[in-house]
């Protein structure tokens, strides 16, 4: 890990943890200017924090096992020599493994590239990272209920993979042109 | 308390107990990234709790159902899919947001579409994938994406 890495939490903790007192200063000015709305403010406030403190824990725990199980090294692995059907779901599920924000895929996603994976599963390894992460889908049930967590996740990686291909289509013919 | 709760739960329960009968050195590191995580994202929790109790404490349902409902139109929708394009917020703490504009008269398409671009589309990660990937395939990625997000939110429209 490198200087520049290990600037980075402690800078974002600042910022959020200030961006908090901001939002919170807001609020309490609001409530007091307004204090008929008081009462449904907090109430709107704890629910939602509840909902959140239930299931969080428990995200976080997960996140972390798939953090210390999954390394970028077992993506590159796996995904280097597969293809056909095997490939994009492979590129599916490894991506949808929570091994770090996006910034991390780019890297991981251009070695793969070096090392002869096609475009298509690149491009599925990148989307699926981006969007599909299993302790995001947690959340997405608890708060948005299972028909809509299923069914955007399924039409997600179905477009992904139509994405996917189409992509290595544009990118073949433009060689092939030049 | 309801079914998600505790589905998630015993996962992570036996997540945990399986992990910790096969290596628990490596158990106890993934506990330790998650205390750290937990930490991290706790302010921003906060502050999405904040602002969803201002929210819809201040603003009206009317105007919400008026910029994410469905009277908004299609309109509406590319300016909701502008809007998760720039935004840059941990998906974690979108969800309940999201659920909470839901509630109050936001369309499942405007939701959906929010959620889509917010996730697949990065414009402060995008210098770092043309670097990475070129020009061509990240932009191809990143309009591509656009264009999909708006047609899953119409298509979960039309079926939820």
């Amino acid at each position: 890990m490198n200087e520049a890495e290990r600037e980075r939490p402690k800078k974002t903790m600042t910022r959020n943890w200030s961006l908090l007192g901001i939002v919170l200063l807001i609020g309490i000015v609001l409530v007091f200017s307004f204090p008929d709305k008081k009462g449904e403010v907090i109430a709107i406030s704890l629910e939602f924090f509840i909902e959140m403190i239930m299931i969080l824990p428990a995200v976080m725990v997960l996140m972390g096992f798939f953090t210390v199980w999954v390394s970028k090294e077992m993506t590159m692995k796996y995904l280097g020599k597969s293809s056909g059907i095997k490939g994009i779901l492979l590129a599916i599920f490894l991506g949808s493994m929570p091994t770090g924000p996006l910034y991390v895929a780019f890297p991981v996603a251009a070695e793969l590239r070096k090392k002869g994976a096609s475009i298509s599963n690149i491009i599925i390894l990148l989307s699926a990272w981006s969007c599909i992460k299993i302790p995001q889908e947690m959340v997405e049930l608890q708060f948005l209920g299972l028909n809509f967590m299923v069914s955007r996740l399924l039409l997600t990686v179905i477009f992904i993979i139509i994405m996917g291909l189409l992509i290595e289509r544009i990118i073949e013919y433009d060689n092939k042109k030049e | 308390m309801n079914l998600t709760v505790i589905f998630i739960n015993i996962f992570a329960l036996a997540c945990l107990g399986f992990a910790f009968i096969k290596d628990r050195k490596k158990t106890k590191q993934a506990l330790i990234v998650a205390l750290k995580s937990f930490f991290r994202i706790l302010p921003s929790i906060f502050m999405i709790i904040i602002i969803i109790g201002l929210l819809l404490g201040f603003m009206p349902q009317s105007t919400i159902s008026n910029v994410m409902g469905v009277k908004s139109g299609f309109i509406g929708i590319l300016f909701i899919a502008v809007l998760g394009t720039i935004l840059f917020i941990p998906a974690i703490i979108a969800f309940p947001l999201a659920a909470s504009l839901l509630r109050n008269g936001a369309s499942i398409t405007g939701i959906a579409v929010f959620i889509t671009t917010l996730t697949m589309i990065g414009i402060v990660s995008l210098p770092l994938e043309i670097k990475e990937m070129g020009l061509k395939i990240a932009l191809l990625r990143n309009g591509l994406s656009f264009i999909i997000a708006i047609i899953v939110g119409l298509i979960m429209g039309i079926i939820l």
